[in-house]
């Protein structure tokens, strides 16, 4: 909560268009899900190729690359949500903190309200806000009103839309503006407490302050929570990532600290998309 | 030379243009007989109707003298009809939507159903009536009910809902469920906290529609044995009924001229009633069709 | 795993909650095998009606045609079961009478009006004229049948004095007028579905819009106005209350249309009215006749699908 306040204060003192101030975290690095070898198919379609890499804790991850890569896919891997196309069939593993997802033994519901996900357009549920960041303590069994309400209240904070939706708790979702339900759809998926938030690129179909202030946000949320971004823009994932992925037709080519990718790619292939010589 | 052509063509072209003209007043007569037909049916029925309705109409039993017959147990029997008929076809009819639409994968099985669905609407609806004859009344000993009347006509409407109910179901964005899923909802959790009610606006319409198609049935409850003379109001689900549409059936095929008056009140109520029913349909729509 | 920081501030742990309301996920999960279950249950209800309707038309056509035999039903020309005679040739011939004069008045009305619509009204004549043409699918029969009787007839008579109080002619012109909405909006939909670009091509050519509806749009929109056609024949053949108010009761084989008719779906209600007794000879040929019936209208609708289905590989 001190940390929403903080980044209200900046954007008052700072100007019209708030600066996202990078926070240099210098954390050991821990990983949260580790991939190895994954391999994932469309039918006969391969999609990704042998992808092996860690997803670094409370670290924002930039995945980039060209359009049809795989950013997606391999994204929705990392909760099972593309096994919502029944053609797909995917092998090698990936653990999230030692479990293995594929595993029949780990459920994946389970796996989904530990591994969290915000989608390229927002996509509120047409109900209220409250009921919209209620949505998933509810399906999960929680009932009550007092733990709903704290829950409510909390989410919105931290995703840094409180002030604006506070006296509308109970208003149809479908009245805010874009930038303001993907603020509520990222406090939904805050609402269940996850620990790593998968967000596909979240502010492409947004304005440049509600996209400034997203991106603020996840500056925020990664003191919590361990966040992986994919995005098209390589000025925002330069701007907010501490380490960035770089996918080219299915295939990991390079995985290094943003900084490093950026200024010293060490392939001819990252360099040639950061330097916009196709993609 | 040129100009004479060029004077062929143009008349050609007037000629072409005015039979164009002429062409668009006639498709446009033939558009306005429906209409005409439809104003002549409500003046016709209005002026035969209106004398004969009152309150006391509303709320008497048949009666052997025309102006003292009454449309009530007609009425009621409809309502009670429409509850039965309701619970029935939506239940069914929402449970086959979303199993075809979310559960079933797109095979032989789901296309025989369709088409088995489609098919049903087809079926004349007397045919029903004898379906409804052979099981409801006979097989399953319910006699001339109306648990009878109701689930026969349950049957008859259900192709409406199903299809109604699809739609519906299909004109719910995927994203939404995609975010419920996301959050680690189950598959039956999306479909009815996310999915379904999403789709009630559809489903009420469709409804609607369809019991404003079962309100009007007259044919299958004949054959069912809805009554004609009630002096009672069904007391339970197996108790004899007659509806307002088997009423004015009977009433019109009476001699004396002063049963057509009465016939012609108990349509005013049975349009009333089926008025209501459209507009509610029309506003549900309107309401939600802003939102998405 | 270390939860201190999520549950900074308060003593809120969600996922703490979660771990504990997962024990009891167990009724969830129990729901969640039930439901498919039940669900394929209440989609199989139509399947079943299908079999019944086959089942109850053939089991009891079959004790009909142990008492009557199969020939002389479809052979015989005279229908009066009340003294023995089960030639069901009368009924369907009432049957094609009135369906023949629907469909000469719903067929250029109902076509008329849909190139009226899809080509020539602007929007907003069309959606204030279509939904009106659609009320008139939505009136309850029995009200048609009351119009036939006391309003057409007596019109009718005024210009042939011979008209009969029960007759073929205003029972088959109301038939005509109620499918309208269903041959003007299959077919409208099927002109509508005519790409743009060729009327386009067309006009651009120098053509009249007639010339368009003619050259382009009816040729491109046949199939589809044929299965509405059909489908609309199917209607008529099945409609039971208009004719069973305005044509009469009278087994006819006839082409005179201002006679009394019977049709097959007007025995059924008469046979239904009438003190039928259970396991008669009556209450049989209800089926037998239905089961003509059944079979005419389906025929109808599987030649409809059958080209609407080639309808749409067309595009
Ligand atoms: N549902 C699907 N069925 C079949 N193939 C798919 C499906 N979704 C994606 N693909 C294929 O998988 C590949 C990767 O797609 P993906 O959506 O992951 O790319 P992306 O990098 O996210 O692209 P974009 O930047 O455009 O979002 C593409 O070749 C795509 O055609
Ligand atoms: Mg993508």
């Amino acid at each position: 909560m001190s940390n929403v306040t903080k980044v209200q204060k900046e954007k008052n003192e700072g100007t019209a268009v708030p600066k996202v101030n990078k926070k240099e975290t210098k954390k050991a690095e821990n990983s949260v899900i580790n991939v190895n070898d994954l391999n994932l198919w469309y039918g006969s379609n391969q999609a990704l190729y042998e992808i092996s890499m860690d997803i670094p804790e409370e670290r924002v991850t930039a995945i980039i690359g060209p359009s049809g890569c795989g950013k997606s896919t391999f994204l929705k891997t990392l909760n099972r949500m593309v096994e919502m196309v029944p053609i797909v069939k995917t092998s090698g593993s990936i653990n999230y903190r030692g479990n293995d997802i594929f595993s029949n033994k780990y459920k994946k519901e389970y796996l989904r309200t530990k591994v969290g996900m915000v989608f390229q357009k927002p996509n509120p549920f047409p109900k209220s806000v409250y009921d919209n960041v209620a949505y998933g303590p509810r399906v999960h069994g929680i009932k009550k009103k007092e733990v709903l309400d704290q829950i409510v209240e909390k989410s919105l904070k931290d995703a840094a839309i409180w002030d604006e939706v506070k006296d509308r708790l109970h208003e149809n979702a479908y009245g805010l503006s874009g930038g303001q339900q993907q603020r509520v759809c990222i406090a939904r998926a805050l609402a269940v407490e996850p620990d790593v938030i998968l967000m596909d690129e979240p502010t492409s179909a947004l304005d440049p302050i509600s996209t400034a202030k997203v991106e603020e946000l996840v500056q925020e949320l990664k003191e919590k929570y361990s966040i992986v971004i994919v995005t098209h823009n390589m000025q925002q994932a330069a701007r907010i990532s501490d380490k960035t992925a770089f996918f080219l037709s299915g295939e990991l080519i390079e995985f290094a600290e943003t900084d490093d990718l950026f200024q010293n790619p060490q392939d001819k292939r990252t360099e040639d998309y950061i330097t916009g010589r196709f993609g | 030379m040129l100009g004479q052509n060029e004077n062929g063509v143009k008349k050609r072209m007037e000629s072409r243009v005015m039979l164009n003209k002429v062409m668009m007043v006639l498709f446009f007569l033939a558009t306005t007989v429906g209409l005409i037909f439809l104003g002549l049916l409500f003046y016709r029925v209005l002026t035969q109707g209106i004398g004969y309705l009152s309150w006391d109409y509303i709320r008497s039993f048949p009666a052997p003298y025309p102006d003292k017959a009454g449309i009530w147990a007609g009425l009621i029997g409809s309502i009670m009809l429409m509850a039965i008929v309701a619970v029935f076809s939506v239940i069914i009819g929402v449970s086959t939507a979303i199993y075809l639409e979310k559960y079933a994968s797109k095979n032989k099985f789901t296309d025989f159903i369709r088409i088995n669905i489609q098919n049903l609407a087809g079926v004349p609806s007397i045919v029903f009536g004898l379906l409804g004859l052979t099981f409801f009344v006979y097989m399953f000993q319910f006699g001339y009910t109306l648990m009878a009347g109701g689930l026969t006509m349950a049957l008859l409407v259900l192709p409406v809902i199903v299809v109604a109910a699809q739609e519906a179901l299909r004109s719910v964005p995927s994203e939404i469920e995609q975010a419920s899923y996301g959050m680690g909802a189950s598959k039956w959790q999306t479909i009815a906290r996310v999915t379904l009610p999403a789709a009630i606006p559809g489903i009420l319409t469709g409804t609607i529609i369809a019991l404003s198609r079962a309100i009007g049935e007259t044919a299958p409850l004949i054959i069912v044995g809805a009554a004609t003379a009630i002096y009672t109001l069904p007391d339970s689900v197996l108790a004899k009924y007659t509806v307002m549409p088997i009423q004015i059936y009977n009433w019109t095929g009476r001699p004396q001229e002063e049963w057509q008056y009465v016939a012609g009140a108990g349509i005013i109520v049975l349009l009333a009633i089926l008025l209501l029913m459209n507009s509610i349909a029309v506003l549900i729509r309107n309401k939600f069709s802003r939102r998405l | 795993m270390d939860n201190s920081l999520r549950s900074e501030g308060n003593q809120l742990n969600v996922q703490q909650m979660i771990e504990e309301r997962k024990q009891k996920k167990s009724i969830g999960e129990r729901i969640e095998k039930i439901v498919p279950w039940f669900l394929l249950l209440c989609a199989s209800v139509s399947v079943l009606t299908t079999v019944g309707i086959l089942f109850t038309l053939l089991r009891e056509s079959i004790g009909f045609f142990s008492n009557v035999s199969i020939f002389e039903f479809y052979t015989g020309t005279s229908w009066s079961p009340w003294s023995g005679h089960y030639g069901v040739a009368p009924l369907i011939g009432g049957t094609l009478l009135i369906t023949v004069i629907a469909t000469i008045v719903a067929v250029p009305l109902g076509l008329m009006s849909a190139i009226f619509l899809s080509e020539y009204a602007s929007d907003k004549v069309r959606r204030t004229i279509k939904p009106v043409l659609e009320v008139l699918a939505g009136i309850p029969t029995v009200v048609y049948g009351y119009f036939a009787l006391t309003f057409i007839t007596p019109m009718f008579q005024a210009i042939i004095p011979d008209l009969g109080i029960f007759n073929a002619l205003s029972a088959g012109f109301v038939v005509g007028i109620m499918i309208i909405p269903m041959v003007a909006s299959l077919s409208e939909d099927a002109m509508n579905s005519v790409p743009n670009a060729l009327r386009e091509g067309a006009l651009g050519l120098g053509a009249t819009k007639l010339e368009v509806v003619f050259k382009v749009v009816l040729p491109a929109a046949f199939s589809g106005i044929v299965a509405s056609v059909v489908l609309a024949i199917s209607r008529a053949i099945g409609e039971t209350m208009i004719v069973t108010i305005a044509a009469g009761a009278t087994p006819n084989l006839t082409m005179d249309a201002t006679q009394s008719v019977q049709t097959m779906t007007a025995f059924i209600v008469q046979a239904a009215t009438g003190d039928t007794t259970f396991g008669s000879t009556i209450y049989y040929s209800l089926y037998a006749v239905g089961m003509t019936l059944f079979v005419f209208t389906l025929v109808m609708n599987l030649i409809a699908q059958y080209i609407s289905r080639k309808f749409k590989e067309d595009y």
